[in-house]
């Protein structure tokens, strides 16, 4: 099951050993090892509900694990102080589900809003690099609509964009095919892998969408109940020993994880008038 | 019985975290206030939210509380034959209580509430999330400037309700019922002083407005991220921000009126 | 971020319309116009009673205000209130005999001191006690005192 895994420290991006993370009374992760390769895209997939998105925020710093260890680019993210976490974020960016632009702002200024924010640039090399970053993806005419104006995925194309606007060293993908349209998914897997190699980036996909997001990755982890249940190459995961596994990422309706929720024998319930 | 017991304490302990919450996001708030310098346009986009847009109801409810004060007033007093001292009655009641309160109860209502569901809806959809994850700190670019806009505009709406209070007052007690134009202003420049009276009326409405802002953008700040909590949000800031103002204004009142 | 001209200018109105709010607060509906300058000089009275007086009760000459009560305070040697006075520095040829009373304005008014100019050739100077006091009349005494007089009346007969 094990495929070629990114075994030495400087290819790797990301890396996490013996996380430990609650909410409360449930356990989200108990355990997981992870590596995130440098320049290449890694899937975090898994039924929804298993903390995916929790894993996001571990990373970029949001929240902290209870024990364990998240590295990013060799810096230890709990540990490090508000500037030094706000500094490590100006080199992340994060797509969330929604696309979370901000509702007051044109689409233009919300892909400016990192540049104004964070650089010191004249508004004219500002204007330049918001075109292009929305030409990248496909939008550079809706540059003067509001985020209200637009459908789910061109706003997330949009998010896109403002992910990319200060050329980070890696983006993170919050479930970004779910609801999506066939044609709108087409554009946004192709984007994905084309911003990941043009730009020389590391992405992290968090899904549970399997055909889109195998289609485009490198590396999968295959996470169920806290612990890593399978990781390796697409290829490699299809064929694996793992009966689970094998029925998540093929979407099969039963397997390890039962069709029928558990209830008394069929024929039995019918007869029973008594009830 | 037990079981409501540790309800209650349970109930009580989370109302403390809750305290202590919002009283490490104030200061936080706080913090970011400097900030607001270097960006004005930010402030300036608030008060007209949190200001210009309340003018309207402010304008229109001092005019008509001025006025009932008036005809109420001269109702009371021509009993008594006093009805010349009709000024002092509106302007004393006015500029000490209802300039300040009612001011603060209708902010609260209008633009306490929308300041909560907005930022309330921020957080639902995520918007205060990719902030933080954008390396921008949301509570100095979207609270701070909200917070100051506030605490701004309740002095100025409560002076402008006051003033125009005073001029319904005027129009109905003068205009209308025939009180002497001379009597209605001397009596009150007379007795209307300008630190014990008007001054303390500013700085009741400079305390509410502090008050009632912290509530709605901690309220929103803190709401759970669903319509549902958004909406209950909303609620509790009006309900908390207008027994705070109640609250506030007895303690202020006996303080600055009392012996 | 946004802030177009329209609304700067309808915020800068804002600030204005509320500044000139309180403007009015201050020149029209308070005591600021009749504020005194704070040159005053300073004048104590002593009384036997001085009713419902206040501090910042007005001190009046003929009926125009010339100052204000400062100070109440009780003498416990002499069984007596006195009473601290600040007049108005242009209102300083006061006669030495002037006379001090407390009044009622109007019927349900406030007390105010009264002053009545003597004849003296000596002026009242900053610090100077005034010796001729007339208290405050005290409701339940008048009203003893007539029915003490009707009584006597009564018996008389």
């Amino acid at each position: 099951m094990d495929a070629a895994q990114p075994q030495n420290d400087s290819d790797t991006l990301v890396r996490i050993r013996d996380l430990h993370f609650s909410h409360g009374a449930r356990v989200i992760f108990d355990g997981v090892d992870l590596d995130i390769a440098r320049g290449k895209v890694t899937a975090i997939m898994g039924p929804s509900g298993t903390g995916k998105t929790t894993l996001l925020r571990l990373i970029g710093g949001q929240i902290d694990p209870d024990r364990g260890s998240v590295q990013v680019d060799g810096e230890e993210v709990p540990a490090l102080s508000r500037t030094g976490l706000y500094g490590l974020r100006k080199r992340m960016g994060m797509l969330f589900q929604s696309g979370a632009l901000l509702t007051d702002l044109t689409v233009f200024d919300n892909v400016a809003f990192p540049l104004r924010e964070h650089t010191d640039l004249p508004e004219s090399m500002i204007r330049d690099l918001v075109l292009m970053k929305l030409q990248a993806v496909g939008l550079r005419g809706a540059r003067d609509l509001m985020p209200s104006e637009l459908s789910g995925g061109m706003a997330r194309r949009i998010a896109l964009a403002r992910a990319i606007a200060l050329d980070p060293m890696m983006i993170m993908y919050d479930e970004p095919f779910t609801g999506q349209d066939p044609i709108s998914m087409g554009a946004l897997v192709q984007l994905i892998r084309l911003l990941n190699d043009a730009l020389e980036l590391t992405s992290i996909i968090v899904s549970h969408d399997v055909n889109e997001t195998a289609s485009i990755s490198d590396y999968v982890y295959v996470i169920s109940q806290g612990k890593v249940v399978g990781h390796g190459s697409p290829e490699v995961l299809e064929n694996t020993d793992s009966e689970w596994v094998r029925q998540f990422m093929q979407g099969l309706p039963d397997g390890p994880v039962p069709f029928h929720y558990p209830a008394r024998d069929y024929a039995e319930d019918l007869l029973d008038h008594a009830v | 019985m037990l079981e409501w017991i540790r309800q209650l304490g349970r109930s009580g302990i989370s109302q403390f975290e809750t305290l202590g919450r919002a009283n490490l996001f104030l200061l936080k708030t706080l913090v970011g206030l400097p900030g607001l310098l270097r960006r004005p346009g930010l402030l300036v986009t608030q008060l007209w939210s949190v200001g210009v847009l309340s003018l309207l109801i402010i304008v229109v409810s001092g005019l008509f509380v001025g006025m009932v004060l008036g005809l109420q007033g001269y109702n009371t007093l021509v009993d008594f034959g006093a009805e010349e001292s009709l000024g002092v009655a509106v302007a004393l009641s006015i500029v000490r209580e209802l300039g300040p309160v009612v001011t603060a109860l209708l902010f609260a209502g209008r633009a306490g509430s929308a300041l909560a569901a907005e930022i309330g809806l921020m957080k639902a959809t995520e918007q205060l999330s990719g902030m933080e994850m954008m390396a921008v700190d949301p509570i100095h670019r979207v609270i701070a400037p909200r917070f100051l806009a506030g605490f701004i505009s309740m002095p100025l709406l409560a002076a402008i309700f006051s003033a125009v209070g005073i001029y319904g007052g005027y129009f109905v007690g003068v205009g209308l019922l025939g009180v002497d134009d001379g009597a209605y202003w001397s009596q009150m420049q007379d007795k209307v002083d300008l630190f014990d009276d008007v001054l303390n009326g500013v700085i009741k409405s400079l305390v509410f407005g502090w008050v009632v802002t912290w509530i709605a953008v901690f309220e929103g700040y803190d709401a759970v991220p669903t319509s549902e909590g958004v909406s209950r949000a909303t609620t509790r800031t009006v309900v908390y921000a207008a027994l705070a103002v109640l609250g506030l204004d007895f303690v202020l009142t006996a303080l600055m009126f009392g012996d | 971020m946004k802030s177009n001209k329209t609304t700067e200018l309808m915020v800068g109105m804002f600030i204005a319309a509320g500044a000139a709010a309180l403007f009015v607060l201050a020149m029209r509906v308070s005591n600021l116009s009749s504020f005194s300058t704070g040159d005053t000089y300073h004048l104590t009275a002593r009384f036997e009673n001085v009713g419902g007086l206040k501090v910042r009760s007005a001190v009046t000459v003929g009926g125009v205000n010339v100052g204000r009560v400062t100070g109440i305070d009780y003498d416990s040697e002499r069984f007596q209130a006195v009473v601290s006075l600040e007049v108005e520095n242009r209102y300083n040829r006061f006669p030495e005999d002037t006379a001090a009373a407390i009044y009622t304005a109007g019927l349900l008014g406030e007390q105010y001191v009264a002053l009545e100019p003597g004849g003296s050739e000596e002026v009242l100077k900053d610090g100077s006690q005034i010796e001729l006091t007339q208290s405050a009349l005290v409701l339940e005494k008048l009203v003893s005192k007539f029915l003490f007089e009707k009584a006597a009346e009564g018996e008389k007969k």
